[in-house]
Formats: C-alpha cells, structure tokens, sequence
C-alpha cells in the first residue's frame, strides 16, 4: 500500500508499504530507515530552520523534522545505530539574478539536513540533490530504496 | 483532513474585488498577445493547505509552464502565471514556430513565456496601483516547466501563522477557441493582506 506524506509532513510505515511525496521543489524529501527491521519513514520539509524551539509544524522544519522522524522510528522498533537516511529535493526552481532569500532555501534546505543528520549520527547514505527541477519520491519501506521521478528527467532509484 | 479554513466573508469579498481587478486586466492582456478572445472566472480567494493548492491545475505534478514574479512596494506577495504545458505548448507553436518544444525549453520560448508572464503581472499590479494607490513592483520574471506544486511552493515559503495553509487568490483565463488556459495566482506575503484590506477601507486580516 502507498501511503502519502504531505507538504509539511511526515509518516512512518513497515514492510511492503510505500511512502510517497509529491512535487519536491525547494523542499527536500528526507528518508530514513532501518533495513533490518523494516521500517522507515519519510517528510516533506520546506524551510531549514524553525522559528521557535517547539514549532506547532515539526514537520515543515529540518531542525525539528529530522529528530522526530528518528525518534517515532525508534518508538516503533527501529534501532538507532541501523538508520540510514537518503535525500532528495532542494532544487533552485528559478534561476533569479537578484539575492533574494527564499530562492536558495533548497540549498540551505540541503545544507541544514546533512547537518541535522551529522549531529544525530545518522550515516547519509545516498542523495540526489539540486539542480532545477521538481522530484517526486516514493520510499520503499522493505528495502529503504528511494525512487525519484521528475518531469525532465524520468526515474530513477537511489 | 480539511482542506480549507473559514474565512470572513466581508474580508474575501474585499480581496475578490481586487483579484477580479488585476485578473480583469491581466486577461485583456493575455487576449491581447494571443489575438484571440478569452474569458475569464470570477477569483477565488481561500485559505487552502499547501497540499490542495495545486488542484486547480490538475494536481501537485501536473506538468505546467509558469512565470514567477516576486511583488515588492506597500504589500510584498508572489505572483505566478501558469499553464499548463499543453496550452504552453500550442501558445508557442503558434507564436514562435522557431521554438522547440523538448524540454528544457530553448532560450526562444523561455522568452516568449518570460514576456508573457511580464506583460500579465504588470497589468494586474498596474491596475491594483490605480485602484488601490499602494506601491506595487514586479521583479523580473522568472520562468520554469516542471511539477505544479514544486512550482507553487515559492510561493508558500514565508514564515506564516497559518502553519500549513496559504491565502491564495487565483482567476482561471481560457481562450475557448484555441483550447487555451492560463492561470493567475497571487499568494500576499503572510500579513500584509491587512495592506491591502485597508487600502479598501476594510480593517482587520486573516
């Protein structure tokens, strides 16, 4: 069964099940599992910092989603020294002369999950990152493979 | 999971006027640089969860053409132009036959849909200047073809109280004969709706 994760979201699933995100831009789809035990989970983060230490949208921020979806893997049975993590997403969607913000948050969305990544000792062990274009992931939870399609580039799995 | 949150009905009425104004204009426009009639929807103005954003276009990877404007002045907002990639495709085919159609586009129709998204945005924040005396700039436009909602999510990045949902204010453009359709959507920077609310005389926001 696919199960789908939202902008701002994120879910956990076991065995035969699928999680899938759509339409990556900026955001990046951050995927951890645990291959021995089968389980995984995936968010759809869109901003690299949260503004508060206990936003009411874990999810929506790299800083909060990343210890959460570790810490609900955990609860349901995972091990922490077995998570992996695969990332996608964080592109530049327009290419923009002028240094606004908001159009290198893919890169920094990037950039704050490796970091968040690094501090909760979690090896990253695959990504596909950058670039101009949309992605859309679907996690498979047995094998902790990622597989990405895009408009320009087809599919391919990580 | 609801999808969109109850708004005041005198507040919407006030934002639909307003989109119905640059919309108005921004379609004379479009009718203008595709030389065929057009029509156009009456806006809708909601406060919809990012995920519901993208059903007008026809779901979060329905492959679309935009033009991305950032709105800066007395309110700051995003503004995108979008069709989706078929109607781009045939508007291209017919106005810059030496355009290719692969993608990723070639320099010629990126321009053509970069002028188009320019001419657009500019009557639609031109008009909202006239009625509404507030500063309103365009940034150059910038344009991409992918996934709708990898697209739209520009304009959902600012750090908003609405966690997870967006005032958009979106009017549908068609162009019966040639099965042609563009979409204008302007997402107010959280907050400075207030801006434009009260350019109107209307007080309060979301």
């Amino acid at each position: 069964m696919i199960h789908l994760v939202g902008m701002a979201d994120l879910k956990i699933a076991t065995e035969e099940n699928e999680l899938r995100t759509f339409g990556l831009g900026s955001c990046v789809g951050l995927a951890l599992y645990d291959e021995r035990a089968h389980i995984a989970g995936l968010a759809h983060i869109m901003l690299p910092t949260s503004p508060s230490a206990a936003p009411p949208h874990v999810a929506k921020y790299v800083n909060t989603a990343v210890p959460r979806l570790a810490s609900l893997l955990i609860e349901q049975g995972a091990t922490k020294r077995r998570l992996c993590a695969k990332l996608a997403g964080g592109a530049q969607m327009f290419a923009m002369a002028s240094g606004i913000d908001l159009i290198r948050v893919g890169p920094r969305n990037v950039e704050a999950a490796q970091e968040a990544l690094r501090s909760l000792g979690i090896p990253l062990v695959a990504a596909d990152v950058g670039g101009r274009y949309g992605r859309t992931v679907t996690l498979e939870c047995l094998t902790g493979k990622l597989w990405i399609r895009s408009v320009q580039c087809g599919e391919r799995c990580i | 999971m609801t999808q969109r949150l109850h708004m005041e009905e005198r507040i919407a009425d006030a934002l639909r006027e307003l989109g119905n104004i640059g919309a108005g204009h921004a379609a004379a426009a479009f009718s203008e640089f595709v030389g065929e009639p057009v029509t156009m929807r009456v806006p809708l103005v909601e406060l919809v969860s990012f995920d519901a954003v993208t059903e007008a276009l026809g779901g979060p990877e329905a492959p679309v053409a935009a033009a991305y404007v950032r709105v800066s002045g007395d309110m700051t907002g995003h503004l995108f132009v979008i069709q989706p990639l078929s109607a781009a495709r045939r508007l291209l085919s017919s106005l810059a036959p030496a355009a290719g159609d692969e993608l990723p586009l070639d320099a010629v129709a990126e321009s053509v849909l970069e002028e188009l998204g320019n001419i657009m945005a500019a009557h639609f924040l031109s008009s909202l200047t006239d009625f509404t005396q507030l500063a309103l700039r365009p940034s150059v436009p910038s344009v991409a073809v992918d996934m709708a909602q990898a697209i739209l999510t520009m304009g959902m990045l600012e750090e908003n109280p609405l966690g997870d949902f967006a005032l958009v204010i979106h009017t549908a453009i068609n162009v019966p004969e040639e099965q042609g359709r563009a979409h204008v959507f302007l997402f107010p920077s959280p907050g400075t709706e207030r801006v434009l609310l009260r350019s109107l005389g209307v007080e309060g926001g979301l």
